[in-house]
């Protein structure tokens, strides 16, 4: 009671002492801890060893975090938000600093390890030299009733039986010919002699240091050698069938044999590229050109998203403003539907309607006009079509916030304005839509960046039909807005270039932060932050 | 005003009225025009995609044409072959159960995150509070879908720990800490990287605090200090007045928040696309558009089926809960 008490005095908020000071709460909360702390620390040695030095670091800064909040008192209110702030620091925080790493490697296809592990790749898969005067062996292959297939060898020395993922048993006194049993497999009937040597040539036989390969008809017993083998010394990898050095290069990531070309066949690594990607952005005019042509739809089609959907929006606000309108409440929840549907369905259904040989408005125009318009191939009837439907799928919204704000201007407004002999016209101009403009301002500049991204809308209403652009060397298409443009470059079926692709992220990055400080500059969030909090 | 002003006023007043009786019948007859049109625009999808998916004929070259059927039940041949017999192409139901076990997941944790904060930025005064406040909203400028290479990547590397683990505790194997190196021991870690719903659910998660903590933080202001200082003073914990006190009284905006996220993460499609890979791990959006992107022609009556009985529930949400919903919206102003 003493320390409810005293709490009297104090302004609230202040951290109040730590609830249930039992024993067991204060064992459960330190196991707790110590649980995290072995976990985090786990992790961030499992990424450290993965040479994930980011992930690694990232873990690092939530468990010192989160140590650091649990220890120290004046962090109490901390505590509350930890979760929030964990998650916030691993998958909004951290992303974007990996973005912005990225753009500086030539991470993506042929270089998606790091060096070490690219040079173990190499060195385990990179194929195998078999010695010359390994021993070879006429085959008869055998199969079991679990359909194991196994190997009988024999040559001029030795004769020996072989399943595959057993072990090599040498026969002594062999038979003059394979028996038609041995050990549990019976002999492959002639028929199926050929397919099963083909089986047999993917199967392993033997084990690592004594290898049994099977090619054609015969089978080579041989400790096989790798064929590449990386030279410290050098830093080259030198492939031994030949001997050819081929030198790490840093700049490229690639393995340089003598002849100026890369390792073939084989990945270069990751390496940081300096500001390549973004010079490749301006100086190579096959990406120049597209990217431009990228950029500016893409801030044309948010721009006149926004203006198309505000004036439909507006105009279906005013037209439903008036109280003597009949049947206001269901007319507006008609009108709202759109909206509400999930906008994957409603995208496709409209994909579906636009079909060019199928849809219902092909159709009717061919019906009425006599010619199939493509609506969804056309480079510009693609956009148009794109401006249309995102039209529908948009001004049930800014017909809702609207109405809201035609709501709260004061009526004694427009009184004053008819005493003045103001035109509806003129009202409008001079009153409505400037004081409708302030409260909904901020809202069509955040729509505005909604719709800079709209990746979902471009991907899903002209996806895989949208016309090319010719001659890009990475995928790129006339309706493509930025964002769509980086999904393809990273995950499009043209392979992967994450690093250039993080670049354009990048430029996402610069346009969404001005709008958006322009956004809260306009609305002086900042000083309202200031005052109100 | 002086009172000579009130003469012309009241003639003004007057033409008006006499001009308005026609004026206003034109209006009315204007509007209700727009409404017209405005309703045809609206509904055109809607009315189509009902008549595909009752259908039989099922195509997407059957176009608005009005369904044809011998029998009754013959309307309902694409919800059949969807919802019972094509299942093990489609896996429907798997979808809806992904769906709602993802949507249910993040809603909940999303709104306790976001009340915690809300609760320690509204009762606690510290230092750098006001600087953390605008670091939420700065952060919140980038949503996280603009990193989606980067998530991707994170995802595939988060992926790769049930094998990098396993290799850090070899030397423990035969031990009685053996189970340690085996990488069954380590699966589960696979719930959480690429192509799963844990995976999908942390990623939806990392936007929780934003927008949504500033949104109940201004409710929790609303309610009153004394409350809490008179419980204190009978000797409750922070934790107890948070818990049986505030949050009882922060339901609306709770049920605000929690709403947005449900019909957000259910609704979502591009972060679900890009980590869910599996046809059994899709969400009902991700299925959906898979689905009917397969082949447009054939499977259209099916998808229609499918858009009814996944679209309803969350157009009866959006239109029963509107004032709410817009009300977040506006705060927020994104559409999940």
């Amino acid at each position: 009671m003493a320390v409810a008490n005293a709490k009297v005095g104090v302004p609230a908020g202040a951290p109040s002492s730590h609830p249930q000071n039992s024993t067991l709460w204060t064992v459960l909360k330190y196991l707790g801890l110590a649980l995290f702390n072995a976990f985090t620390l786990l992790l961030v040695y499992a990424f450290f060893r993965d040479e994930n030095l980011g992930l690694a670091a990232v873990f690092l800064v939530i468990g010192v975090g989160m140590n650091t909040i649990f220890f120290v008192p004046s962090l109490y209110p901390l505590r509350w938000m930890s979760p929030g702030l964990a998650l916030i620091t691993l998958l909004v925080i951290y992303p974007i600093i990996y973005t912005v790493l990225t753009s500086f490697t030539n991470f993506g296809d042929g270089h998606r390890l790091p060096k070490s592990q690219a040079i173990t790749q190499i060195e385990r898969i990179g194929g195998f030299i078999i010695p010359e005067d390994a021993p070879r062996y006429s085959v008869v292959p055998y199969r079991n009733d679990a359909g194991t297939v196994a190997l009988w060898l024999s040559n001029a020395t030795e004769t020996i039986f072989v399943p595959s993922g057993g072990a090599i048993q040498t026969i002594t006194d062999p038979p003059a010919e394979p028996p038609a049993d041995y050990d549990g497999y019976t002999q492959v009937p002639r028929r199926e002699l050929l397919p099963t040597l083909r089986e047999a040539q993917s199967l392993p036989f033997g084990d690592e240091d004594d290898v049994i390969t099977v090619s054609g008809r015969e089978a080579i017993r041989a400790t096989i050698v790798p064929r590449f083998d990386y030279d410290e010394a050098q830093d080259a990898i030198i492939d031994r069938t030949d001997d050819t050095i081929y030198r790490a290069n840093e700049k490229t990531g690639y393995f340089v044999g003598p002849n100026g070309r890369p390792l073939q066949n084989q990945p270069g690594y990751r390496v940081g590229v300096g500001l390549y990607n973004f010079e490749r952005m301006i100086s190579d005019p096959g990406l120049r050109g597209p990217l431009i042509d990228i950029f500016v739809w893409t801030v044309a089609f948010a721009f006149l998203s926004v203006l198309l959907t505000f004036i439909v929006g507006l105009a279906m606000a005013l037209v439903m403003n008036d109280p003597r309108m009949p049947g206001r409440t269901i007319i507006r929840s008609l009108l709202i539907i759109p909206y509400a549907i999930p906008g994957v369905i409603s995208i496709v259904v409209w994909r579906g309607m636009l079909n060019l040989n199928l849809g219902v408005i092909t159709n009717v125009w061919n019906d009425l006009f006599g010619v199939r318009p493509g609506f969804l191939i056309d480079p510009w009837l693609a956009k148009f079509s794109i401006l249309l439907v995102n039209t529908w799928l948009g001004y049930p919204y800014m017909m809702l916030i609207c109405s809201g704000a035609l709501q709260a201007i004061p009526s004694d407004v427009y009184e004053a304005a008819a005493v003045d002999g103001a035109k509806p016209w003129q009202r409008f101009w001079g009153i409505t839509l400037p004081l409708l403009l302030v409260s909904v301002g901020p809202l069509l500049i955040a729509s505005f960046t909604f719709n800079f991204n709209n990746y979902l809308l471009i991907e899903a209403l002209t996806g895989a039909d949208a016309p090319n652009i010719p001659n890009s060397p990475v995928p790129a298409r006339y309706t493509d807005i930025l964002i769509s443009y980086t999904y393809n470059i990273a995950f499009g079926n043209r392979g992967s270039d994450y690093g250039y692709a993080s670049a354009i992220t990048i430029v996402i990055f610069l346009v969404v932060a001005v709008v958006t400080l322009m956004q809260y500059r306009f609305t002086k969030t900042w000083e309202q932050v200031g005052e109100n909090v | 005003m002086s009172s000579t002003a009130k003469a012309p006023k009241h003639v003004h007043h007057e033409s008006r009225m006499v001009q308005s009786g026609r004026e206003r019948a034109v209006g009315l007859t204007l509007r209700l025009i727009v409404v017209g049109i405005a309703i045809v625009f609206a509904l055109f999808p809607v009315l189509f995609i009902v008549l595909s998916a009752f259908n039989p004929a099922g195509q997407l070259s059957s176009g608005l044409s009005i369904p044809r059927v011998n029998e009754f039940s013959d309307l309902f041949n694409n919800f059949e072959a969807l919802l019972v017999t094509e299942l093990d192409i489609w896996p429907f139901w798997r979808w809806i159960a992904n769906s709602f076990i993802v949507a249910t997941t993040s809603t909940i944790l999303t709104v306790l995150i976001s009340a915690l904060s809300a609760y320690a930025f509204s009762r606690f005064r510290f230092r750098g509070r006001r600087q953390m406040l605008l670091g939420i909203l700065l952060v919140q400028v980038f949503p996280n879908l603009l990193a989606l290479v980067a998530l991707f990547l994170m995802m595939d590397q988060i992926s790769a720990l049930s094998r990098i683990i396993p290799q850090i505790f070899a030397f423990l194997q035969g031990s009685f800490l053996g189970f340690l190196a085996d990488p069954g021991s380590w699966q589960w870690l696979n719930t959480f990287g690429l192509n799963s719903l844990g995976g999908l659910i942390l990623i939806y998660l990392g936007g929780a605090m934003g927008v949504n903590t500033w949104l109940m933080k201004g409710f929790f202001d609303s309610i009153p200090r004394d409350i809490d200082e008179s419980a204190h003073v009978d000797g409750a914990t922070d934790w107890q007045i948070f818990w049986l006190l505030i949050f009882p009284l922060v339901r609306p905006v709770l049920a605000v928040v929690g709403v947005l996220a449900f019909v957000g993460t259910f609704n979502e499609f591009v972060l679900a696309r890009l980590i869910l890979r599996d046809t059994q791990n899709w969400t009902l959006m991700v299925g959906l558009f898979q689905f009917i992107n397969a082949d447009f022609n054939r499977d259209w009556g099916k998808f229609a089926a499918g858009a009814l009985v996944s679209g309803i529930p969350v157009v009866i949400v959006y239109l029963s809960l509107q004032r709410q919903i817009v009300g977040g919206l506006t705060a927020g102003a994104v559409k999940g």
